[in-house]
């Protein structure tokens, strides 16, 4: 039976060819504690090993990676959780170096429009060694704010906020003599990141999104987006008059746990389908229609950013957290991507949220081998990206290249996905017995 | 015939009487003045003229939305010896009940004032009205010591009035017969069954298309979501009241919603509009309420803690506290079964001239009022207009669910309707509650008070 070829129809990543083989057990470790627990141990079929048992698969943290990924042989069913070079999107300064060189390719091969679509990060320097640069931006804008992160620290730790040249004095690049450089203590790496002045409020608090991504490889580009996500509330009123209170500018969760203001019991989080719902109700449907696609855009952009540079190894897929900022104009601005988005639940809300999503991952990491390969939506994952966009319609892309292509992405809408992976896996069921 | 006619003259008459004193009327004067100077009107036709012109000029339609507006809480014919407490509620024992009840409420907030030594209002200092116009914006940044004060009420102590409510003319026998009822309400109001109620709410029935339902992703759009919205674009565009709450009986788009409720509502933000909620908001700076700690007290255990109203905190303050100053609401007392509390100047106890009624909107807020005010946020973000949406709704619909009254929509005939069908259709099911000591009415009160709107 022949198939039309077109891109609709493309397998996601599975081998082709060879039959690959069911195992009786599937063998995994994991040093996580929370929700990846919970699912792991309830998946049907999965054994926990410890310690130096072999494992089919590995839920790891980076730091094993780090030591361990170089040295360590897996056979070819074995799954791993991260990249071996994630950092090249996950850390800030590498994450700006690869855009704006992505950009600039861009610019080449299709012009300043596309290459405009990659407007979509704050400009941003690397410090110590971009701060000459920087300073050139500074007195191009003078009375901006901008946002001094640590390149390599998460929730919060070590962020300020600073307006006048003085308050980053430490990482003034400057020519010193040799003896100097022997005693001073070298300074963290750093990036200086244009402020974003007129965030989207909701009640006068500003909050960011959390969006998940996964990955499946990256050459070609497979990459899969979550239905359900969250916007993370400050707790304070949002005022740019005190750029020292760092519990109004910082969304981040572990930040406003420490806020005098907090209570646990007031969460701090919306689902994303409220958040849409509540855009939709202010500003119409279509505004957020294009609100969500351009979300899209930075999604895609930033992983075919790091595609060339990223170890493309079989055995990995990664899950990504990324954190978007809205502002007034309802333009969505990358804050940062996560290649260990936290998985505690901060509520049981939340925690049904995570423990879907880890069911749904696993899903389509697939080691029970039950999928064809050709799906599109597996429980809360679309495929958003299968080396080429993919649409919503079935059947042969419109190749007349008007725009009638609506993307296969559904962030902030509808979840329905217990539903859909019992007649996903109904139907596979029923496949393998006529194949059979 | 003749009764009919005479008895719609009556309503019409009423009618104009009201509109007469409203913006509404000094317009419509002014446009017909001002239409003298079109051609079209001419001196012989005049009458004919004008109204010609106001129905092409769309004034014929915000006239019909205001009469549409009036007719939603014109009283039901009566008795045209009725006195007024008749309106309010027409059995006695439901009046007495509620007397007695409003009595309980005073007697609590008159104790915690006495205890707690605070005035019921207190004219602010200089310096303070400044640092609240100053927060005006943030005013849940406040965090005023508000351990000592207690909701006057919460809806199960208002539950607890409910179920001991007895029409002493009804005498229902000690011997229990399939006829009991099992339920907490044991007054004999109708309610409605099921063939009934199918009729009423014939809208959604199976073979008629709803938001929500025949919306969902696997249904196509074309088939019922397309054109859903294509009539509420066009009913938004005509402006009509009444056609707009037939509408939304199969649901309302997202998107239209806020236009639509306003439309139904016959709210459109007219610079008065806004004028007379800057004055509520004057009134809030120069004047403290005992009940503003009433209002802090219950926005704080209430909203502040729910994950999805937490972030309108703000705006319930700005809402409520303007609520409680807006006398204007007085007016719903003639058709509500509860009255204002009085107030007196000390020393003139029970003379009328010394008379005020507290708070001046005559509302006293109870544990979980707030939460009225919280799901607009949602729609509404400019705070007179979120006030408007909010005042409106209050006036026709949410006071019917804190009073106790006979009226078909009011909080009694729900409860009662809710254990009736309950108990006609899944009558194993609350024969089990009622076992294990859950009574329906007790578990989904919070429900009942809250989230139906009569």
């Amino acid at each position: 039976m022949s198939r039309p070829k077109n891109q609709n129809y493309k397998g996601h990543g599975l081998s082709k060819g060879k039959e690959r083989e069911q195992r009786a057990s599937i063998r995994f470790k994991t040093t996580l504690m929370n929700t990846l627990m919970d699912v792991l141990r309830h998946r049907p079929g999965w054994v926990e090993v410890k310690d130096e048992g072999e494992w089919d698969f590995y839920w790891c943290d980076v730091s094993w990676l780090r030591e361990n990924f170089d040295h360590t042989y897996m056979d070819e069913h074995v799954r791993i959780s991260h990249f071996r070079n994630h950092y090249e999107l996950t850390r800030k300064n590498y994450m700006v170096k690869n855009l704006k060189r992505f950009r600039k390719q861009l610019e080449r091969e299709a012009g300043k429009l596309e290459a405009a679509k990659c407007d979509f990060f704050p400009k941003t320097f690397e410090m110590p060694c971009e701060y000459h640069l920087f300073v050139e931006e500074f007195r191009k804008n003078p009375g901006i704010t901008w946002i001094m992160k640590p390149v390599a620290r998460s929730q919060g730790k070590g962020i300020f906020l600073f307006r006048r040249l003085k308050d980053i004095m430490d990482w003034r690049k400057d020519a010193r003599s040799s003896d100097d450089q022997k005693d001073e203590i070298p300074v963290e790496n750093y990036v200086a990141q244009r402020y974003i002045e007129n965030p989207y409020l909701i009640g006068g608090r500003k909050f960011d999104l959390r969006v998940y991504v996964l990955v499946m490889s990256y050459i070609p580009l497979r990459a899969w987006l979550y239905r359900d996500g969250f916007a993370r509330f400050s707790n304070t009123r949002f005022t740019l008059s005190s750029i020292d209170d760092q519990y109004v500018h910082l969304t981040n969760v572990a930040v406003q746990k420490t806020s005098p203001d907090y209570h646990p019991k007031k969460g701090c989080k919306w689902m994303l389908q409220r958040f849409r719902q509540y855009l939709a109700s202010k500003h119409g449907p279509e505004a957020v229609e294009t609100l969500f696609s351009d979300m899209d855009n930075i999604f895609v952009k930033s992983l075919q950013s790091v595609q060339k540079v990223i170890i493309s190894d079989k055995h990995c897929f990664e899950l990504y957290g990324y954190d978007i900022l809205i502002d007034q104009t309802l333009k969505p601005w990358l804050l940062e991507v996560n290649a260990s988005p936290s998985l505690t639940a901060s509520s049981q809300e939340d925690y049904e949220l995570k423990t879907c999503l880890l069911e749904d991952t696993l899903h389509v990491v697939d080691m029970e081998a039950r999928l064809t390969g050709r799906e599109k939506r597996v429980g809360g994952f679309d495929l958003m990206w299968n080396d080429g966009p993919v649409s919503r319609e079935e059947g042969p892309p419109d190749l007349s290249g008007m725009g009638n292509f609506v993307a296969n992405t559904h962030l902030g809408c509808v979840n329905d996905r217990n539903n859909q992976l019992r007649q996903l896996f109904r139907s596979l069921q029923n496949q393998k017995k006529v194949s059979s | 015939m003749l009764q009919e006619e005479s008895d719609l003259s009556l309503v019409i008459a009423q009618i104009v009487q009201k509109l007469k004193g409203s913006n509404l009327y000094a317009q419509l004067e002014r446009q017909a003045w001002a239409s003298l100077q079109r051609p079209e009107i001419k001196l012989q036709s005049l009458k004919e003229d004008i109204k010609e012109f106001f129905k092409i000029s769309g004034w014929e339609k915000k006239l019909q939305n205001a009469v549409y507006s009036e007719l939603s809480v014109f009283p039901l014919p009566s008795h045209p010896a009725a006195p007024p407490e008749h309106l309010k509620e027409p059995l006695v024992y439901m009046r007495k009940a509620q007397g007695s009840w409003e009595k309980r409420i005073l007697k609590s907030l008159n104790s915690m004032c006495t205890e707690l030594s605070i005035p019921l209002a207190r004219k602010r200092p200089v310096g303070e009205q400044k640092e609240l116009l100053n927060k005006w914006n943030e005013m849940g940044t406040d965090e005023p010591d508000l351990s000592l004060f207690r909701p006057v009420y919460a809806p199960k102590d208002f539950l607890e009035v409910l179920i001991n409510l007895r029409n002493p003319n009804y005498e229902n026998g000690d011997s229990l017969s399939f006829r009991t009822h099992l339920g907490l309400i044991q007054v004999p109001l109708k309610v409605k069954d099921i063939p009934e109620l199918k009729e009423f709410f014939v809208e959604l029935g199976l073979t008629t298309g709803q938001l929500g339902i025949d919306d969902s992703t696997q249904v196509p759009p074309e088939l019922f979501e397309n054109e859903h919205v294509r009539i509420g674009q066009k009913v938004l565009a005509e402006q009509d009241s009444a056609a707009a709450q037939q509408y939304i009986r199969q649901g309302s788009p997202t998107a239209l919603r806020a236009e639509l409720w306003a439309l139904i509502l016959n709210i459109s933000s007219q610079p008065e509009d806004i004028l007379y909620y800057e004055q509520l908001k004057t009134n809030v700076i120069q004047h403290d309420l005992l009940v503003d700690s009433l209002i802090y007290k219950d926005v704080k255990l209430t909203a502040s803690n729910d994950d999805y109203y937490f972030v309108f905190e703000d705006y319930l303050y700005q809402v409520l506290l303007c609520f409680s100053r807006d006398t204007s609401v007085l007016g719903h007392f003639a058709y509500n079964s509860a009255s204002p509390p009085k107030s007196y100047i000390r020393g003139k106890l029970g003379l009328e001239e010394y008379a005020v009624f507290y708070p001046p909107n005559g509302v006293i807020p109870f544990h979980g009022f707030s939460m009225y005010v919280a799901p607009l946020c949602f729609l509404y973000h400019e705070p007179s207009k979120l006030y408007q949406i909010f005042r409106e709704m209050y006036v026709r619909f949410f006071f019917r669910l804190h009073s106790i009254s006979s009226h078909p929509s009011g909080i009694v005939s729900l409860c009662l309707l809710f254990e009736t069908l309950l108990q006609t259709y899944l009558p194993q099911l609350f024969y089990h509650l009622r076992e294990i000591g859950a009574q329906p009415c007790k578990v989904s009160i919070w429900f009942l008070t809250h989230r139906t709107v009569p």
